[in-house]
Formats: C-alpha cells, sequence, structure tokens
C-alpha cells in the first residue's frame, strides 16, 4: 500500500477485492499484488456469477432472432432461394450483400488482435478478446449465406476438393472457390488464435472454480496449463507468429472477396480499386461494431476502468480514418469512370449516384462519407452517446455500400431489354434480422462463458508487471510515457464494486 | 538415453519425480522482480530442472533462467508454411491438369497467376497449425497431471502469484539445502511438493 501512495498513478488504488476474500489470506495484502488480483476478480465473475436479468432479456430476443433465421432458412431450402428477391438480372441480391457485410465486420478483431499487436499498441488488450469473438461469429454469419445462396445447400461440399463419385473437382480458377478458402482459412486461423490467446484464462477459471464439473471441464479446455515459464517463452512466439500470420491474412481474405466482383467484367465491379477499398471498408464497420458491443458491455457489466474512453476515442480515430479512405475511394471510382472514357462504366457510376438506387447511394454516401467527419472533434469522439449513435450509422451505411454495389450493377446491365428493378422481400428481411439474432446470441453466450477481457495479457502490460517496477522510485516502467495503460479506478467506482454490484458510476 | 528423455522433457517443464516420491519444491515470491533474481541465483547456483511460474509472461525471464531463444515453434511454423504451399500447388495442378482436365475456352489447363490466391491462403493456414500444434507439442500440453495441481496455493499462479520450483531430478536437488536456499532469496512461502498428492509446508 505504501507505493500506491507514493505513486498517485499506480494501479494498485483499482478496486480491492471483495470483502471475506482478502481478509483470509495476510499474503493479499502485499504490495503490486493486490491490482493483479483485481483485474482477476473483475473480470471472472461475470464468467462465474448468475449473469444479470439484461442478459437474460438481451439473450430471449436474440434467441428468437436466431431462431427465426433458422426457420427462415429452412423456408428457403424447402422453396428454393427464388423466396428470396434475387431474379434476372439481379442474380445476387441480399444474400451476398449480407455476406460481405458480415465478413467486413470480422475484420476488426483480427486487425485488433493482430496489426495492433505487431504495431506494440498496448491498448488493444482491453478489446482483443471480445473483438476476436466478434470476429468469428461474424464469420459465421457471413458463411451461412454463400452456403444457402448455392440453392441445393446438400451439395455445398462440392466447393472443397473431396474425391467423389463423379471424380469431378473444383474450378480452382473461379474467385467464388477462392472464397471459400479464403473465408474458411480465416475462420480457423482466427479461432486458432481466439483459443490460444484464452489458454491461460481459462487455466484462471479453472483455479477458481468450485463446482466439480465446471472445473473438470475448464481444466480439459485449458490442457494443464501452469503459467510456466518454459511454456510462455514458446506461447509467446506462436502467439507473434499467429499475429504476423494473421495480418496478411485478414488483408487477403477481403481483397479475395473484391475479386469476386473485381474479376468478372460487370462495369462498376471491374476496377483495381477494389481490393484496398473493400480492406479498408472492412475494418471501418469492423471498428464501428467493436464500438457499439464495447460501449454496451463496459456498461452492464462495470468495466469502465479496464476498456475506458481513451480506447474508445483511439477506435473513433480509426473509424475516422478508414471512413475517409473509403469516402476516397467513392470519389475516386467516379474519376476513373469518367477518365476511362468507357461509356457503360459511366453510365454505370451516374446510374448508381442519380438513377432509380440514388437513395441508397446517398444514404451511403452520408453515413460512410460525411457523418464520421464529426470525429475531428475531440469532444465529439469522446461523447458516449455521440460514439454510439455514429458506429450504428456506420454500419447502416456499410450495409448500403455493399447493396449499392451489388444491386446497382447487376440491375441495369449491357443490354436495355434486360433492366429490371430489385426489390427485396419479406425473407430477405426476416433473414437478415435473423443472422444479427445469431450474432447477438453467440457474442452474449460469450459474454457469459468465457473471460470477455485477456486477464493474462492485461496483467502483463500493467506497470508493476515489469520486474525492475519495485526497484526504483517512481514508476519503473521499461517502456511508453510511464502513462499506466490501466486507468486507476475512482474511489466511487471502488465503492460500487466492493457493494458487489456490476452497476458502476462512469 | 533415458537422461537424453528426461531432459526433453524438462526442457517442456516436465520434471519426473524422485524414488520418495517427492516432486520439488514450490516457493512462492511476492512479485516478478524478486522471481526474476531468485531465477537467476538459481540457475547461477548450478540447478537445471526448475521452472517458474507467473500469470503472464514476465520480461527477462528467459535469459535469467538460462533458456536462450525460443526457435521450435518459428522453424515448425516455417515448415507447416511450406507444407501448406506445396500441398495447394501439387492439388490444383493435379486436379486441373492430369487428373481431369477441362478445356475451358482454350485456356492452359494449369497456370500459376490463378493458382496463387489459394497457395497463399493455405501456407498461412498450415503455418498457423504448425505455430500452434508446435507450441503446445514444445510445451507438452495437453498434460492433465502435474504434481504441481496437489497445491492449494499454486492455485494462484493464474492469478497474481509468484512461483518457482525446483524439481527433484535436479542433480543439485536436497530438500535441505535447496529449501534454505530459497528462503535466502526471499521466498514467501515454500511447500514440499509429492507425487502421492501430499504438501508440507
Amino acid at each position: 500500500m505504501e507505493t500506491s501512495k507514493k505513486l498517485p498513478t499506480d494501479p494498485s488504488e483499482s478496486p480491492p477485492s471483495p470483502a471475506g476474500d482478502g481478509a483470509a489470506d495476510p499474503d493479499r495484502l502485499v504490495k503490486g499484488n493486490l491490482s493483479f488480483h483485481d483485474i482477476t476478480e473483475m473480470v471472472s465473475r461475470h464468467a462465474e456469477k448468475k449473469a444479470p436479468l439484461a442478459w437474460y432479456v438481451a439473450f430471449g430476443v436474440s434467441l428468437s432472432g436466431a431462431l427465426l433465421l433458422v426457420g427462415l432458412l429452412a423456408y428457403v431450402v424447402w422453396n428454393g432461394i427464388g423466396v428470396w428477391g434475387n431474379n434476372q438480372p439481379v442474380g445476387w441480391g441480399w444474400p451476398i450483400v449480407n455476406f460481405v457485410f458480415w465478413v467486413g465486420i470480422g475484420h476488426a478483431g483480427t486487425l485488433i488482435s493482430a496489426i495492433l499487436y505487431l504495431f506494440r499498441q498496448h491498448w488493444r488488450t482491453a478489446i482483443n478478446r471480445a473483438a476476436e469473438a466478434m470476429t468469428i461469429f461474424a464469420v459465421i454469419c457471413a458463411l451461412i449465406w454463400p452456403t444457402f445462396h448455392v440453392g441445393r445447400v446438400w451439395a455445398i461440399y462440392w466447393t472443397l476438393p473431396i474425391p467423389n463419385q463423379m471424380a469431378m473437382w473444383p474450378q480452382f480458377k473461379s474467385p467464388l472457390l477462392w472464397d471459400v478458402f479464403a473465408v474458411s482459412s480465416y475462420f480457423l486461423v482466427s479461432l486458432l488464435f481466439w483459443y490460444v490467446g484464452l489458454v491461460p484464462d481459462l487455466a484462471t477459471l479453472r483455479d477458481r472454480a468450485k463446482n466439480f464439473w465446471r472445473q473438470r471441464i475448464l481444466a480439459f479446455f485449458s490442457l494443464g496449463w501452469t503459467g510456466s515459464n518454459r511454456h510462455w517463452r514458446n506461447y509467446e512466439k506462436a502467439y507473434l507468429l499467429l499475429a504476423g500470420l494473421a495480418t496478411p491474412l485478414v488483408l487477403s481474405v477481403h481483397s479475395v472477396v473484391s475479386f469476386d466482383f473485381a474479376v468478372s467484367v460487370i462495369p462498376g465491379w471491374h476496377t483495381t480499386i477494389f481490393p484496398p477499398y473493400f480492406v479498408a471498408g472492412a475494418i471501418f464497420s469492423g471498428f464501428a461494431m467493436v464500438v457499439t458491443l464495447m460501449v454496451i458491455t463496459r456498461e452492464v457489466y462495470g468495466l469502465k476502468n479496464l476498456i475506458t474512453i481513451d480506447h474508445l476515442e483511439k477506435m473513433n480515430i480509426i473509424i475516422l480514418v478508414t471512413g475517409s479512405i473509403v469516402g476516397f475511394a467513392y470519389i475516386t471510382e467516379f474519376f476513373m469512370a469518367w477518365y476511362s472514357g468507357v461509356e457503360y462504366e459511366q453510365y454505370a457510376f451516374l446510374n448508381r449516384a442519380f438513377g432509380p438506387y440514388a437513395w441508397a447511394y446517398w444514404i451511403m454516401m452520408t453515413c460512410n462519407l460525411i457523418t464520421p467527419q464529426l470525429f475531428w472533434s475531440k469532444r465529439l469522439r469522446r461523447s458516449i452517446p455521440v460514439m454510439f449513435a455514429l458506429s450504428i450509422v456506420v454500419n447502416i451505411g456499410m450495409w448500403f455500400e455493399r447493396f449499392v454495389i451489388t444491386i446497382t450493377s447487376l440491375h441495369r446491365d449491357f443490354l436495355p431489354s434486360s433492366w429490371g428493378y430489385f426489390t427485396a422481400t419479406w425473407v430477405d428481411i426476416g433473414t437478415f434480422v435473423g443472422s444479427f439474432g445469431l450474432f447477438l446470441t453467440l457474442f452474449l453466450l460469450f459474454l457469459r462463458f468465457v473471460p470477455m477481457v485477456a486477464m493474462a495479457e492485461v496483467k502483463g502490460v500493467m506497470p508493476q508487471a515489469d520486474p525492475h517496477y519495485h526497484e526504483h522510485e517512481g514508476n519503473g516502467h521499461a517502456e511508453g510515457d510511464g502513462e499506466p495503460y490501466i486507468k486507476p479506478a475512482e474511489p466511487a467506482l471502488a465503492e460500487a464494486y466492493r457493494s458487489n454490484d456490476a452497476e458502476a458510476p462512469d | 538415453m533415458s537422461t537424453l528423455l528426461q531432459d526433453l522433457k524438462a526442457q517442456a517443464g516436465i520434471f519426473e519425480s524422485d524414488a520418495d516420491q517427492i516432486h520439488g519444491l514450490l516457493a512462492e515470491f511476492p512479485d516478478p522482480g524478486a522471481l526474476l533474481h531468485a531465477a537467476e541465483t538459481v540457475r547461477e547456483e548450478g540447478y537445471r530442472h526448475f521452472d517458474t511460474h507467473s500469470p503472464f509472461p514476465i520480461h527477462g525471464m528467459d535469459e535469467a533462467m538460462g533458456l536462450g531463444n525460443a526457435t521450435g515453434v518459428g522453424v515448425l511454423a516455417f515448415f507447416g508454411g511450406v507444407t501448406g504451399c506445396v500441398v495447394a500447388y501439387l492439388l490444383q495442378w493435379w486436379t486441373a491438369a492430369v487428373d481431369y482436365p477441362l478445356n475451358i475456352s482454350g485456356k492452359p489447363f494449369f497456370a500459376v497467376e490463378p493458382s496463387v490466391p489459394i497457395m497463399f491462403e493455405l501456407t498461412v493456414l498450415f503455418a498457423a497449425f504448425g505455430a500452434v500444434a508446435g507450441m503446445f507439442a514444445l510445451n507438452g500440453l495437453p498434460r492433465p497431471y502435474n504434481p504441481l495441481f496437489y497445491s492449494d496455493r499454486f492455485k494462484g499462479a493464474s492469478d497474481d502469484r509468484f512461483f518457482l520450483h525446483i524439481a527433484a531430478s535436479d542433480d543439485e536437488f536436497d530438500v535441505e539445502d535447496s529449501a534454505a536456499m530459497l528462503q535466502r532469496l526471499g521466498a514467501r512461502h515454500l511447500e514440499l511438493v509429492k507425487d502421492d498428492g501430499t504438501v508440507d509446508a
């Protein structure tokens, strides 16, 4: 405790462990250790105690959405995909729009866990676990669409190179098949990355488990982890390698998704700008989704001194940057259409902005290019209500971007006699809403059963985790500007925390 | 041969108990710095079969324990990546050019250019498998049974406690002497862990 008096910014001022626990063990009074335990306590207890009522309400709503999805997909399989609005000339409709939308959302998780790790951005530790979980769930939601869009879902295994009685192989020259490999590799690597990060935290839960079966199940998944330094050294290497592998992978995945469009010869699709522009858009929408989810999570679970306003502000800056890149790409596309001198290309873009889908185009422009510019103001990007509203607006805009790209280019192709107007059906709307239900169901299960913040990583970036911390006067942290990465708690928060109530004042 | 195997297992933190079922001494230290210095001294005293346990990796611990750079994971990831790349190339070439050639618009049956995306994806995928499987293999995980789990205090190693474990299989190990040394190094608590499930404080 002496240390904390000397160092007002020391995180050991963070809320003490709940009464009874600390009192029983005199060792716990040793300075510096207090806050490591607090991290454990703050994060693990949500996976251990009964979920708050809000969780059950949210879970009920989400689960109904997921069941709606299951029911409607059965309806689609039974009747054929004609019950969606897909028809000539728009064969790709909402299923492909939704696929690109969900894959894009997933990308922020990998960006946070891999790219920010390589750049040594320690603030990522507060949000990387939840963002990676979001990645996995978003990719699951994404994979549903092409799987059912093939129409004969029982033949989907034809996309994989499995020897079969027809002696046929997949067509490896098709970008659609590249997509199968890219997205499924992405899913598997994200899952591995997430699980490797989870092992030490599952061991923490295992060691805290009181119930026999809970202890056994966690022991199974934590693989006998003991925090051995002989293990940590290989573990850190593997984690670094996974980050290094996931970084080019995530950039390649959305590039390959954009090839689905760019490798065709449809005006409005056949452009070389697509890969970087899709990747920027994916990061943009993914970060917005992380902000939406984290604002709610930190509020409900009282994690405001782990997921701080500074973390959210940094994410908002990334939203501003990527949003501007996307907006720049929209304008560049127009310039290239004009500069190419190809009349089909020029028509495709004029038709986007001023044709029958102008409404969708201008929703996209407003939500993606104009409203994120509000984040130039420091006050606005640090305001919770503003960022929450804007993050939702961004995702509306990004859904419309995919709608504009997919629908407007298809509905008027080279031959005016085959032009048409695409209208979504109730099944389109129902399945899309249902996919949100599935996503939120999985995310709520994650919040309930898995440590939602990477405890071992957060502890590792705290100043007193540095072995030389206790040797010097002041903050002897080896790297950074001496600022702790974990905000010290406010006294009011400590009180609320002690009273064992998840509701914490800001 | 058996010593070699023992040393190999010790690299992964798997130590054998001695004839009296003694697994080793488990010393708890107050903070990462104390643990680092203790590990340094224990190595200088000539111990080799020892390990430290902490809730997060401690910077400089590899040097303090004399472990050197961990290259195994990287090598395995590299071979995983090479395997993935070769598999993707052979798969696309053999299926399209050998097993079932299809003439599509007179294009070549096989070309490298359209094969690049899948070669890239499988390289990354197999390298990731290599890194993760290699990491678990080199760490001797999963390892459901570990005598250290008999210690209740050791549960804190995943929370906020810092342990140094000297295994009974070490040539230098002596219950009295080793305990005295750990005491001198500032161990806050000492336990003798036995393989028969008992722990003596």
